[in-house]
């Protein structure tokens, strides 16, 4: 495939239109950025359905190498990016998260099918993970039952977009190049149901409180929260739609072209272009105070 | 040969089976006379010794499906259904043991058929019935140290919301809500009030090694130094790339030859059969498309037959018609043709031909994914059939409209297309496929000889489709008890002797090409039926069709093997909307009882190819 | 000979290595080229070769069954008298058809009155749940709800972006009939007008009958065509004020050869049915 030096140039600085496919200015992290996100490594890790289309995908008709993706690696310690695709079950996140902890940085998941993002149509089930969100962060949702070949297609091209956004300077876009090595996402434990150690507190807490009713935690509703669903449930009038703030996250899901995930990411680097240029002042006017200073 | 010499009790009809088992067994058989049920009900005491006569005497050898029913509030007992067939063919003797809910107790029937080994742990796990006499009584969908045994009637999940969909809460009222919101925790989770936090520790997985009789000390092993080869635990899955998705096995290991090996699975169980109990009837079929993934149309025929056959006994019932039917099979026998593709590409990525062969037979399913999803709207979840009839005729044309700038518009005629698919196309690639593996040494020698079953054996082990017809046993659903209009048509069985691995690839590679056989019948019957209803009762079906009480088990011959479904209809007046009981006899979940039982004696290596000969597929094996 | 299974194998995976060439050269240089029509021949059953589709570059156009996520009907802006009102009545049977009860539906009442009117206050649907079944759309008795094309959803968060409101969800009815023409032209047979069942009962009620209805519903097999050839622009918002190249109408319309296409089909199957009969009889 061609090389688009195009991509790579930083808007900031413009380059002579003679010279745009031999010179690109960029900064240093878009150029990272630009190796990295066309070297995903995925991990072969099929859960359910959408495993068989993320097959697809890869196979020779859709053929996701094209995008770099390109091998898939049955380790996870040589993949970048975890494909979730398929119901996680409790049983299964176990294994799953431990899989994450095993993976080098910076690694990525996506989240593929409804099932991965927010437990699916089996969401009811007993066994069954309301979306891998719970217990692991996810970068981008796909969804669909199961997405299409394209649709997943989509969703990678996506992920590059939301890499493009980050930077090496900037430790809340990439945490992990923070100081250390990261924290480990603690592993979860099958217990009479299944349990997050992050949780453990409020369990114990519930548990106290629970000691003299019967009936098993969890299944009781909490007075506090329903009036929380309540409040945060979507506006539900019509009155409240027309005369409500405008949300911004509403619009742009309304707008044809807002909605593409990538004017998120765009929005990112923006505001990220912004604070650098305040850096650069605040630098410039810090140089000039101490040249008269001197 | 076999059955000229056989006893005459061996030919008895069922009705004359059932009548001799009642005179020879007067007090412990009785008819189960309750309404639209069928069979016998066998005093549990005797259940081993009756089951032996059934099998031995009366001929019915293979055990199909073992199931339990939770009737609380239709009788409070718990009841433990069995379908049993005759290998030559025929239809089933249903036998049924009772039990009380509370202390449930049935003796186990492993002596006798060692096809009900998982099925009856799937018993104990899901229903809490203890079944003495089995080798292994433990979990094998939840894992060991889960509270509860959650398909019984009076358990209740996590998320509950309603006994029965559709939930009152989606409407005229319904302000939207994620189920986790309403949970304390936020997650799918519920613990018992007496939860000891103090002590809290993940023992399911040794609990796993426990039940395996696997004493081992891993330590010890670990311990050792030097080359002498040593008993040694291996765990493969469920995260491993030759296991067909999240299956894991446990191996015991002296050098490189397997010891024993047990199947370790419910990494994929998501709770088919009780959100199935919660699903009208017609919620269904969706869901049976998540089963078995690769072959979704399979799947939804054997549910629908399932109600259907319930359906007849009601007072209005029309059978789907002929170019329904037609259509049925058409779909059936291309979801197989990609099944056994993709099964036989993967076993090969499994011995080490890694992805090109994949790659070829990846092609062609394409190409019949486009038809899918241009007659039933997705490629792989078909939805497509309906009671009595289907989602939709065959359009006209293969044609999408371009509605973004980029889209490249494919406009082919249905009938041409189907035409050059099946003249053409797949049998090219057939002969493509045996040209590159028929013949191919590496492939006959990785292959030959290895994970032997024997015909008795997979008989006993009720093995089916094309795990059965590679040991030897020319039983296939299609032509032992023929449905839909399978009997009319002109196909073999395909059956080879060896019941290696090689001999579950050459029947494989038969039916393929058996199929393109069934397929070239298909297309005049459709010409011949173009313009007919493809509705039994002339219009779409009913969203909500009430179905009269009784049970029925419905089964095809899908590409993985048996697929059947056992439906309960009872509760409510005049019929049900939701079924009382909604189990899946899964063949990808019974194939894998007689696993343990081929790998021993064979080097790891094999061990991936023999599980790939098996042709698994998790979605139906957890369910 | 030992050996030869594997190298006529073998030969075979180099035909294919070849062919792949070959026809990359029958195409010349313009295999992916925009303005040619290769593209439905290497998606077709005579292929060889590589069969790639380079999304997104170039994309499968998805067929008109093809189902995603549901959207609702709402009347195109531009109608003479329901411009932008639901199709759907809140009658409720999406939600209890749905398997896995992922519809929410708040019936409107008129405030004056209290009682039901038909037209949904508040619509979701949670998409993380949404198994794509169809059923929605096969069983609304409105043709209200059908279920959309548009599968490039992804999105970085779905606390905000998941569950669809009333507004995401609503597309004007010229979107689903540029989407999928065939089968909008057969719901409009089925329902006997290109209006919505209620339009059309009030329009016959209200005496102007049955002359407009059938008017209006020649008149809008009339522009079907145009809104088939706007398909080219992304929405229908767009579609409504784009006004149809020519060169693509002439390219993009099927209507009138279908329409005599299936008047001939039509009367085959009946001539069939006839002979059929004769034959029972």
């Amino acid at each position: 495939m061609d090389l688009n030096l195009q991509e790579l140039n930083a808007t900031e600085f413009p380059v002579p239109v003679e010279l745009e496919d031999n010179i690109a200015i960029t900064s240093l992290s878009q150029l990272y950025n630009w190796g990295r996100r066309n070297s995903m490594w995925p991990m072969l890790f099929g859960l359910a359905c959408c495993a068989i289309e993320m097959i697809a995908t890869a196979s020779s008709r859709f053929d996701f190498s094209r995008f770099g993706f390109e091998v898939m690696r049955a380790t996870p310690r040589q993949a970048d990016l975890m494909i979730v695709s398929g119901t996680v079950t409790k049983k299964m996140v176990v294994p799953i998260v431990r899989l994450y902890n095993q993976m080098p940085e910076p690694k990525y998941v996506l989240a593929m099918g409804a099932c991965a993002s927010g437990g699916g149509p089996f969401k009811e089930g007993y066994n069954v993970v309301s979306g891998m969100d719970k217990y692991l962060p996810v970068d981008v949702y796909v969804p669909g039952c199961p997405p299409t070949p394209q649709a997943l297609l989509y969703g990678m091209i996506a992920l590059q977009r939301k890499i493009d956004g980050q930077s090496i300077a900037n430790g809340d876009d990439v945490p992990w190049y923070g100081e250390g090595p990261a924290e480990p996402t603690p592993v979860p434990v099958l217990g009479p149901d299944i349990i997050d150690p992050r949780q453990m507190d409020m369990i114990r807490r519930q548990a106290e409180a629970a000691a003299s009713e019967a009936g098993l935690l969890g299944q009781r509703e909490l007075p506090a929260f329903t009036q929380l669903v309540a409040a945060t449930a979507v506006a539900t009038t019509a009155e409240t739609t027309e005369a409500g703030p405008v949300d911004e996250d509403a619009l742009s899901v309304v707008l044809p072209t807002g909605g593409t995930p990538w004017a998120e990411a765009e929005d990112i680097r923006e505001k990220r272009r912004l604070r650098a240029l305040a850096r650069k002042a605040l630098r410039a006017t810090r140089r000039a105070a101490q040249t008269e200073g001197e | 040969m076999e059955n000229l010499a056989a006893p005459a009790t061996k030919r008895l009809s069922i009705d004359d089976a059932i009548e001799h088992l009642k005179s020879s067994h007067p007090h412990a058989v009785k008819s189960d006379d309750r309404e639209g049920y069928e069979g016998v009900i066998v005093d549990s005491d005797r259940l081993v010794e009756i089951a032996r006569v059934i099998r031995d005497k009366l001929g019915f050898d293979y055990l199909s499906s073992a199931t339990a029913v939770d009737y609380l509030g239709e009788g409070d007992h718990m009841e433990m259904v069995y379908h049993a067939y005759r290998s030559s063919g025929g239809g089933a003797l249903v036998f049924k043991a009772q039990t009380d809910r509370e202390a449930a107790q049935i003796p186990s029937l492993v002596s006798v058929w060692r096809g009900a080994d998982f099925q009856e742990r799937e018993a104990w796990d899901l229903y809490g019935i203890r079944f003495p006499g089995h080798p292994n009584l433990t979990r094998i969908l939840m894992w060991e140290g889960f509270e509860g045994h959650p398909m019984r009637k009076d358990w209740r999940e996590a998320y509950y919301e309603e006994e029965q969909k559709p939930f009152d809460s989606r409407w005229p009222g319904g302000h939207v809500h994620r189920a986790e919101e309403k949970n304390v925790f936020g997650k799918n989770v519920s613990y018992p009030p007496d939860i000891d936090l103090n002590r809290l520790m993940d023992t399911s997985d040794t609990a796993v090694y426990q039940s395996l009789g696997l004493g081992v000390d891993i330590e010890r092993v670990m311990d050792k130094d030097g080359f002498e080869t040593n008993e040694l635990v291996v765990n493969m899955g469920p995260h491993h790339p030759s296991t067909h998705g999240v299956f894991r096995m446990v191996l015991t290991v002296d050098g490189e030859t397997v010891t024993s090996l047990e199947p370790v699975m419910g990494y994929l169980h998501r709770n088919h059969e009780k959100i199935g109990e919660r699903n009208t009837y017609l919620h269904n079929i969706p869901f049976t498309d998540r089963l078995d993934y690769i072959s979704s149309m399979g799947n939804n025929h054997g549910y629908v037959l399932a109600v259907e056959q319930l359906m007849s006994l009601g007072r209005r019932y029309n059978p789907p018609t002929y170019r329904c039917e037609a259509l049925r099979v058409m779909m059936v026998e291309l979801s197989r043709i990609v099944n056994h593709l993709w099964a036989i590409g993967f076993w090969l990525n499994d011995i080490g031909a890694f992805f090109t062969p994949v790659l070829y037979f990846i092609q062609e399913r394409e190409r019949i994914l486009d038809f899918f999803e241009a007659v039933a709207g997705s490629r792989m979840m078909c939805n497509y059939m309906r009671f009595g009839g289907l989602f939709g005729d065959l359009p006209e044309r293969i044609k999408s409209v371009s509605n973004l700038t980029n889209d490249r518009v494919r406009d082919y005629n249905t009938m041409q297309f189907l035409t050059e698919m099946i003249n053409e196309r797949i049998p090219r690639t057939i002969d493509e496929l045996e040209l590159l593996l028929t013949q191919n040494e590496i492939v006959i020698e990785r292959s030959m000889g290895v994970g032997v079953l024997g015909a008795e054996d997979a008989i006993n082990f009720s093995a089916a489709g094309p795990l059965l017809r590679g040991s030897g046993v020319a039983y296939d659903i299609r032509r032992a008890d023929p449905y839909s209009i399978y009997g009319e048509l002109d196909f073999d069985v395909a059956v080879e002797q060896e019941g290696d691995m090689y001999a579950r690839y050459r029947v494989r590679v038969t039916e393929l090409r058996e199929s393109v056989r069934i397929l070239k019948q298909i297309l005049p019957r459709l010409e011949a039926t173009a313009g007919e209803s493809i509705w039994a009762d002339g219009k779409p079906g009913a969203y909500q069709p009430r179905v009269p009480h009784g049970e029925s088990y419905g089964r095809v011959e899908n590409g993985k093997g048996e697929l059947g479904y056992y439906i309960v209809s009872a509760g409510g007046r005049g019929g049900s909307a939701n079924p009382w009981r909604y189990h899946v006899r899964a063949p990808s979940f019974i194939n894998l009882t007689p696993l343990g039982h081929m790998s021993k004696g064979h080097k790891v290596a094999d061990i991936v190819g023999i599980l790939g000969s098996i042709d698994i597929v998790l979605g139906e094996t957890d369910r | 000979m030992y050996g030869t299974g594997l190298a006529k194998g073998l030969r075979l995976t180099l035909r294919h290595f070849v062919e792949s060439y070959i026809d990359d050269l029958r195409y010349g240089f313009r295999k992916y080229h925009h303005s040619t029509d290769n593209f439905g021949i290497r998606q077709g059953t005579q292929t060889k070769g590589v069969i790639t589709v380079q999304y997104p570059d170039e994309k499968i156009a998805v067929p008109e069954r093809f189902r995603f996520i549901p959207i609702l009907i709402i009347e195109d802006d531009d109608h003479p008298t329901r411009a932008g009102k639901d199709w759907c009545t809140s009658c409720g049977i999406c939600a209890k058809v749905c398997p896995p009860q992922c519809i929410w539906i708040v019936r409107g009442n008129d405030p004056n009155t209290g009682r039901p009117v038909p037209e949904p206050e508040g619509f979701f649907i949670d998409i993380d749940i949404c198994m794509n079944c169809g059923y929605c759309a096969e069983y609304c008795p409105f043709d209200a709800i059908k279920m959309d094309h548009d599968y490039e959803l992804a999105s970085y968060d779905r606390t905000s972006h998941h569950i669809h409101d009333k507004e995401r969800l609503s597309k004007p009815n010229s979107y689903w009939r540029a989407i999928a023409p065939t089968r909008a032209y057969d719901e409009m047979l089925v329902r006997g007008t290109w209006e919505h069942k209620d339009a059309a009962k009030e329009a016959r009620r209200g005496g102007a009958s049955a002359t407009r209805s059938s008017a209006l519903s020649s008149a809008a097999r009339e522009t079907a065509p145009a809104a088939t050839a706007a398909t080219a622009a992304a929405t229908a918002a767009e579609a409504e004020t784009a006004p149809a190249p020519a060169a693509e109408v002439e390219g993009a319309t099927p209507w009138s050869e279908d329409d005599a296409k299936r008047e001939e089909r039509r009367r085959r199957a009946l001539e069939r049915k006839a002979k059929r009969a004769a034959r029972g009889g």
